[in-house]
């Protein structure tokens, strides 16, 4: 079969793009939001009642908020009349302070304490690792009648190799979206990659399945290891691509009507999911024939 | 064949006054069904979102979550008395960099304006009394403007032990013979014993009342009181009073409280998210429906009932269990109408095999669905954990609620997708995979 037979290149494939990915990190570092670091977010328009010549420049409020004793901020303009400030954490005497300083319209203001941010940090590491272990054993615990010729725990371990491959490639994205356009590690993104993990558990699930059920049939006791996974992922491999398609169907259209707040939510999931069905297919199911021969070679010494 | 179209029938109908419900609920004046609107979360409705941290580093660890919930109480009365509609107060246990933190969660929905909001909750007035300390002289203002030429003495005061924290009631009364409006404090047990002391020592001399760090009054003391009482006489106006009687009769907390985190969305705002949102998915269900219309053909169409099923169930539910959305849980549901095919696609896939083994039509329906079955348990048995610890680890109420939206659509797809689905085709009752059926039963772009 196709990618059983050419798995080397599809790892391969996989290495570079993991490889590109922490590069892309070590290079550029992540550039996270407020959720995690702490700091205020402000959305001020100047649309209403007030006249376009009036609208203060980037750099006039910059300078202003400086001079209040503000510090270092990010100010990014949304439409002719609006602007999206980063600042530090502002305390209460600060924020009344920045928001008469601003004087338009405040559309939207979030301000998250360092307290909070060290509170979600842990959270975040937490609910990933607890994610994947669940998963680990939730796999085991499923496949556990399936021992021959490849032991359950290494069907959940496969899968979590998979899983991280998931998860690393779409961080990879970020930090290179996070210099280029300014999108930011924040809870949305988290969210996200635990819905990657979920959705590419899911394919690889489905894979899994299908080889346990095609091992368990009479008809197919003499063929090979490697000849079952690979009749296994052609039986579903259209599966696959059609729910993946149908998802990122959904996804493209949140990303393009759907509201600001969920845009860089979308594109993670996207990419995740893109990359979460490509690691179903051509990286977990040729990993336990790669586990397998290694193992048959092993016996054989 | 009768029994399954009846029960098809059945599913149809239910459907269609789930749907009539969805829909009509949202008008107005419908009566009962007009009890159930859609509940949205301060980012689609505009509200300010407000986290405090409480200091209980002074308080026993067994104290903590009794004063937790008398803080919470004491806020919700406060935000009460200002009239806001359904306000949200929480208090939860966190770990903030290997500390527990004890967090108090407020959300007003309606207030967009944070900084009134934060004064709404915030407003502590603080009420002390003083002792006399001794007089001080101011020396005379000089330059040429000035208008006193002699030096004036001015009564210092220093704090007691007696402050606002041990009062018991204040009401707004007016003094029988002058009129005035005037604020009647009653103090708890502690602070009778307390006033009673301070009375006692100060006969003949003033005690100060202030309030924000500002005196409103020094009455002299005529005698010892006993009873508790006592009366603030300062020239306010009735509605003054009544304001100040409020914020006194709520003032004490019994956990200092410190604002560590913020969020305030402007209605418009929310509105736009919301119509964006309601756009992502009426056209994401569109091009969905059109992949499995031009894909499977005539299961195709069925899949689209179902998948008109599921939305207008999950629509339903949210209604009912009156589930919060946040752009977030909006997001997560039309992600989920994308996934709730899952269940039909394999379904599909495999009942297509099946035909193509020679099986007739019903056998390899049958089939596909009984083998399908264990594929879908499984992946959706793994949605469901990550969306368990999804919502269990959540910390803000956007991503609680994506979880939450998560975890149902998957419940209710394993039903739309299975059940329906399979009710459905069968009802057809086809028989033959051959001719016509079999063009559409066929999939792809291939004839």
């Amino acid at each position: 079969m196709f990618i059983v037979k050419n798995r080397k290149i599809f790892y391969a494939f996989s290495i570079l793009m993991i490889a590109l990915s922490f590069a892309s990190v070590w290079k550029w570092g992540l550039n996270f939001g407020i959720d995690f670091t702490g700091g205020s977010v402000i959305e001020v328009s100047y649309a209403d009642g007030i006249q376009a010549s009036t609208t203060p420049s980037a750099t006039v409020i910059r300078e202003n908020l400086i001079n209040a004793g503000i510090g270092e901020s990010v100010i990014r303009q949304i439409g002719d009349q609006g602007y999206i400030i980063r600042t530090p954490h502002l305390d209460d005497a600060q924020r009344k302070e920045v928001v008469g300083l601003l004087g338009g319209e405040i559309k939207k203001l979030d301000s998250v304490g360092p307290v909070l941010g060290r509170e979600l940090q842990g959270k975040a590491a937490w609910s990933i690792g607890l994610v994947l272990l669940a998963i680990v054993l939730f796999i085991t615990f499923t496949f556990r009648k399936v021992s021959r010729p490849v032991a359950s725990w290494k069907y959940g371990s496969v899968a979590i190799i998979a899983l991280l491959h998931d998860v690393i490639v779409p961080i990879g994205l970020f930090a290179f979206l996070g210099r280029a356009g300014g999108f930011e590690i924040d809870a949305l993104f988290i969210t996200a990659l635990l819905v990657i993990l979920g959705f590419s558990i899911h394919d690889t699930i489905v894979v899994f399945d299908r080889t346990r059920e095609n091992l368990s049939l009479p008809e197919n006791s003499k063929k090979g290891f490697d000849q079952i996974v690979g009749e296994s992922l052609v039986q579903t491999v259209s599966r696959s691509i059609n729910t993946t398609l149908t998802t990122v169907l959904a996804l493209l259209a949140l990303y393009f009507f759907g509201p600001e707040t969920t845009r860089n939510f979308s594109l993670a999931l996207i990419a995740g999911i893109g990359v979460g069905v490509y690691s179903s297919v051509f990286i977990a199911s040729p990993l336990l024939v790669t586990l397998e021969q290694m193992q048959a070679k092993k016996a054989s010494k | 064949m009768n029994k399954i179209r009846f029960y098809a029938v059945i599913l149809l109908v239910i459907g269609a006054l789930l749907g009539a419900f969805v829909h009509y609920s949202e008008m107005p004046g419908r009566g009962f069904i007009s009890k159930f609107p859609y509940k949205l979360g301060l980012d689609l409705s505009g509200g300010s979102h407000l986290v405090y941290q409480a200091d209980t580093s002074k308080i026993a660890s067994e104290n903590i979550d009794g004063s937790m919930e008398t803080l919470k109480n004491v806020i919700e009365s406060r935000i009460n008395a200002f009239g806001v509609a359904e306000p949200i107060v929480q208090t939860e246990k966190g770990t903030s960099g290997g500390q527990e933190i004890h967090k108090l969660i407020v959300e007003l929905p309606g207030v967009t304006d944070l900084e009134k909001a934060v004064e709404l909750i915030g407003k502590t007035p603080v009420l002390e009394f003083k002792t006399e300390k001794g007089v001080r002289s101011i020396p005379a203002a000089t330059g040429t403007n000035a208008t006193a030429t002699e030096a004036v003495d001015v009564m210092e005061y220093e704090a007691t032990e007696l402050t606002g924290r041990y009062l018991d009631r204040a009401q707004l009364e007016f003094d029988p013979n002058t009129y005035q409006p005037m604020i009647a404090l009653t103090f708890n047990e502690e602070g009778k014993a307390l006033f009673a002391d301070l009375t006692t020592k100060n006969v003949g001399k003033t005690i100060a009342i202030y309030l924000d760090g500002q005196p409103i009054s020094a009455p002299v003391v005529q005698e010892p009181i006993r009873d508790g009482k006592a009366v603030i006489n300062g020239r306010f106006t009735p509605a003054e009073a009544r304001d100040l009687a409020r914020d006194l009769r709520y003032g004490a907390l019994p956990v200092p409280i410190e604002l560590v985190g913020t969020q305030s969305i402007g209605a418009s705002l929310g509105t736009d998210a919301l119509n964006a949102s309601v756009e992502a998915g009426i056209y994401g269900f569109i091009i969905i429906a059109l992949f499995l219309l031009v894909w499977y053909r005539l299961p195709g169409i069925i899949a689209i009932i179902s998948l008109t099923l599921y939305t207008v169930i999950t629509l339903a539910l949210f209604k009912l269990f009156g589930i919060v959305l946040t752009s977030a849980g909006l997001a997560g549901f039309i992600i989920s109408i994308g996934m709730a095919v899952d269940g039909n696609i394999l379904i599909f896939e495999r009942m297509k095999e099946e035909l193509q083994k020679g099986h007739s039509i019903e056998d390899g329906i049958k089939e596909g669905f009984a083998r399908a079955w264990l594929s879908i348990r499984d992946s959706n048995t793994s949605s469901i954990i990550t969306g368990l610890i999804l919502f269990f680890t959540a910390t803000s109420p956007l991503i609680k609620g994506f979880a939450l939206v998560f975890i149902l659509g998957v419940f209710v797809s394993m039903f739309t997708s299975i059940t329906v689905t399979r009710t459905l085709l069968l009802a057809l009752g086809m028989k033959k995979y051959e001719g016509a059926t079999k063009f559409l039963f066929g999939h792809g772009l291939k004839k």
